[in-house]
């Protein structure tokens, strides 16, 4: 806001395609969920959605390395990542709300207590417990036994936390200018993110061979997966950015006082990060 | 408020220092411009002929409610399809016409009330506008699916919209993630506008109301849309991969669908309102010719409002079977909005006082919006108290009550905003007699329309059945014969527009003799680029 002109950038195609690929996908999933056969234009909107973005954020990137952002832009850019951010962390607040509502007042009405007595007289025999094992009807099968929090849980804590660190260190060495030791770093963080979704990965595949702990093992394993799930999405988008970064660092994009691009990537990855440990928390360990 | 003006806010739309900053060549021409642009004006245009064809859309669902509902007895539609109707007149006119045609006047007018060359994302923008036909287009196709579309009411409460729904309610459901995305987008884009790009020297305190209460609804926007878009992808889950959220069979809760639900439902309404109060509170003192009484305390009254509207969701579930101290705090919480409500009342009447009025049409609806919207407010405050509640719950009286606030309401403050401002836009003003025939004839529709349905309600008749007993036969004669009145009033405001983007007669920058925001600086019909270099405003204070 020096007195100078605004910066307006030019009309692109970008957004009105990805709005197009966006309604591809969404009709590919229906038809896919509703009547079987809408996967091959499930996986075309998705590739659509992926090249433009691919292709949008590359005009931002030569927009951004040709000077054409100013101070004002660049603000602009933190205020939206930032209520995106916020609106992230309410998308998570709704699942977490739906966990505490259960486990403090659904299974504990369906068990009778308070003055609940039309909703105990469904299952007469149902006690509540958490992690819900015996769903209250006889025609949902709970899961034999819950994953430990001390083991495998317990490790991709650790890998995040760890990695929430690296990344800081990659951030101050690219302050500092030392553009080598920010890309180790940086490396080794996104090895990290990797690793948590692999672990990750194996720990499902652990749930549902062999703890009978799937989506449709009554409500611990809905809300199970649907936390855990939707927070390993963001993992993988987490890292697929930071990757990005990498890509960018290596080509020198960023220089120690101008680099919101490798910020936001880092504000994405520690919000990540706080969602798991919420998740470690109380979908786990309490 | 802002004495200092560009001298000619010409010199500023002509390119001049901005040359350097402009985008290559000139925009394309024909339909591939409306589909690329990332102007806020031409955006913003889009967004209002999308909301004002979606309200006629809308409309038409409502006109088939009150037809089969003028007589007793099944006489057109079958239950089944009367269903689909009022499920989708509701979902319609909130997620494609109400917020839309704000969002709509958000783009147009925010910029130019802070002095703004454009919305801080302007791609971003484009996306947000073009994901709503996309969504919508999905809705309604949901029409012509086998089971027909969404019949659960637009409140879809599971079980209904999960056991029981029909199969086309997964393209319902992804819809609605399209036209959430959309929400988000746009509002925080406008957040990044409003905290952004404000013209050097205007700060908080002296941006327009308009500006204040988008930049608060904005918020609301974003904290509870995601709220939305969790809620019906557990509903997803449930109908498509056997969760249980909503199933109590498996350990879930259908009143965790409507705790969710409301949670989202309940800030929506206000984002359906507030940005109402703000348009008001930019007509009545431009009428009145008197600066607004109490800024300060409308923008407390706002953020009151907006923080209140987390701490009153269940009051639309008082019989559930929530406990005691539930219903208590909600019922208590639900009633302390009535006093930042009651204070915005006080500042517009307080404003007319000893003003020097004048009658025309933009003021005709905020007036009667200020009554209108006011009623609807007292029968909400009668609908707070739990014991009450019990009797009126889910009756015509809630009906009664919602659409007081929401079309002479939010609707009037809509039309309103339109009469004001499209001088601005075409640089004609609007036919003041056709405007006056606009107003009368609907505000006189609407309160045929849903006056009545206070007694039917009262008197205990349901909502969302295709039949009812005979004694409120009258009550629902009247309501529908009002529907159609207000509905067919409608086409005239069609005609108003059309003619007032055709020709009529010319507009000065300052369409309006007591008008006192920014946007009267710039020229009538304001050039497609305003504000390129940042004019400078020196406030005053706020009397």
């Amino acid at each position: 806001m020096s007195g100078g002109s605004y910066y307006v950038p030019a009309t692109s195609k970008w957004p009105i395609l990805g709005s197009l690929a966006l309604g591809g996908m969404m009709l590919g999933a229906g038809l896919q969920m509703v009547h079987g056969w809408g996967a091959p234009l499930l996986g075309l909107g998705v590739a659509a959605i992926l090249a433009v973005m691919a292709l949008w954020f590359r005009d931002v990137v030569r927009e951004s390395l040709q000077g054409l952002y100013d101070a004002q832009m660049d603000r602009s850019f933190r205020w939206g990542m930032g209520w995106f951010i916020f609106s992230e962390v309410m998308f998570f607040a709704a699942f977490f709300g739906a966990l505490f509502y259960v486990r403090t007042f659904a299974l504990p009405w369906l068990d009778g207590e308070g003055a609940k007595g039309v909703a105990a007289l469904l299952w007469p025999d149902f006690t509540a417990s958490w992690p819900l094992l015996n769903p209250p009807d006889a025609s949902v099968s709970g899961p034999h036994e819950v994953l430990s929090p001390w083991q495998l849980p317990l490790v991709n804590t650790l890998i995040l936390v760890t990695s929430s660190l690296t990344l800081t260190i990659a951030h101050e060495a690219l302050k500092e200018g030392y553009r080598r030791t920010c890309r180790n770093w940086l490396a080794g963080t996104v090895f990290l993110g990797a690793c948590f979704i692999l672990v990750q990965g194996f720990e499902y595949y652990e749930a549902y061979a062999h703890y009978g702990l799937t989506l449709d093992a009554g409500i611990y394993g809905s809300l199970f997966f649907l936390l855990t799930g939707f927070h390993g999405m963001h993992v993988t988008v987490g890292a697929i950015i930071l990757a990005v970064m990498l890509v960018r660092i290596q080509r020198d994009h960023f220089s120690g006082d101008d680099h919101f691009g490798f910020e936001a990537a880092a504000w994405y990855w520690h919000f990540v990060d706080v969602v798991w440990v919420g998740l470690f928390l109380f979908v786990y360990v309490f | 408020m802002a004495s200092k003006l560009p001298k000619s806010p010409l010199e500023h739309s002509a390119g001049g220092a901005g040359a350097a900053a402009e985008s290559p060549g000139a925009p394309p021409r024909g339909l591939l411009r409306w589909l690329l642009t990332t102007n806020h004006k031409e955006i913003g245009t889009l967004y209002l002929v999308f909301s004002l064809s979606m309200f006629f859309i809308g409309g038409i669902f409502a006109l088939v409610v009150r037809l089969e509902l003028f007589q007793p007895g099944l006489q057109f539609v079958e239950p089944e399809f009367f269903n689909q109707m009022t499920t989708l007149h509701g979902l319609i006119m909130v997620f494609a016409a109400v917020m839309p045609a704000f969002t709509g006047l958000a783009n147009w007018m925010i910029p130019l009330q802070i002095g703004a060359p454009d919305m801080a994302l302007p791609r971003l923008n484009n996306f947000s506008f073009w994901l709503l036909p996309v969504a919508f287009t999905l809705l309604l196709a949901t029409l012509l699916m086998p089971g027909g579309g969404p019949n659960f009411g637009w409140t879809f409460y599971a079980p209904l919209s999960t056991t029981y729904a029909p199969p086309s309610t997964t393209f319902f459901i992804l819809g609605m993630h399209l036209a959430g995305i959309s929400s988000i987008l746009g509002a925080i884009n406008i957040i990044a506008t409003i905290l952004n790009l404000r013209a050097p020297g205007m700060r908080m305190m002296d941006m327009p109301l308009f500006v204040w209460t988008w930049l608060i609804t904005a918020f609301l926007l974003i904290a509870v849309m995601p709220v939305l878009a969790g809620v019906i992808t557990m509903m997803l889950l449930d109908i498509n991969f056997g969760t249980s959220f909503f199933n109590a069979a498996g350990g879930g809760d259908p009143v965790l669908f409507q705790h969710l639900f409301w949670f989202f439902g309940h800030p929506e309404v206000y984002i359906m309102i507030l940005p109402a109060f703000g348009i008001v509170s930019a007509i009545i003192p431009t009428f009145a010719r008197k600066p607004l009484f109490g800024y300060a305390s409308m923008v407390y009254a706002t953020a009151s409002i907006a923080i209140l509207s987390f701490l009153v969701w269940a009051h639309h579930m008082f019989v559930v079977g929530l406990p005691l101290v539930a219903e208590l705090f909600f019922m208590y919480t639900t009633m302390l909005i009535a006093v930042p409500t009651g204070v915005k009342v006080f500042n517009w009447i307080t404003t007319l006082f000893q003003g020097s009025i004048s009658f025309e049409t933009p003021m005709l609806f905020a007036l009667a919006f200020v009554v209108l919207f006011t009623i609807g407010g007292f029968s909400g405050l009668m609908l707070a108290i739990a014991p009450a509640d019990f009797q009126y719950h889910d009756t015509y009286f809630v009906v009664a009550h919602f659409h007081y606030v929401l079309v002479p309401g939010a609707i009037f403050s809509i039309m309103a905003a339109v009469y004001y401002w499209l001088p601005k836009w075409t640089g004609h003003y609007p036919s003041e007699r056709l405007g006056r025939w606009h107003f009368w004839l609907s505000v006189i529709g609407v309160n045929l329309t849903f006056f009545p349905m206070h007694f039917s309600g009262l008197a205990g008749m349901p909502r969302r059945i295709p039949d009812y007993a005979l004694q409120f036969a009258d009550f629902n004669l009247v309501s529908s014969l009002g529907a159609f009145l207000f509905g067919f009033s409608q086409l005239l405001f069609v005609v108003v527009i059309v003619k007032c983007v055709r020709g009529g007669e010319k507009a000065p920058a300052k369409a309006w003799e007591g008008a006192q925001d920014l946007e009267w600086s710039v020229p009538s019909p304001a050039p497609l680029h305003t504000f390129e270099t940042p004019p400078h405003v020196t406030p005053q204070p706020h009397p």
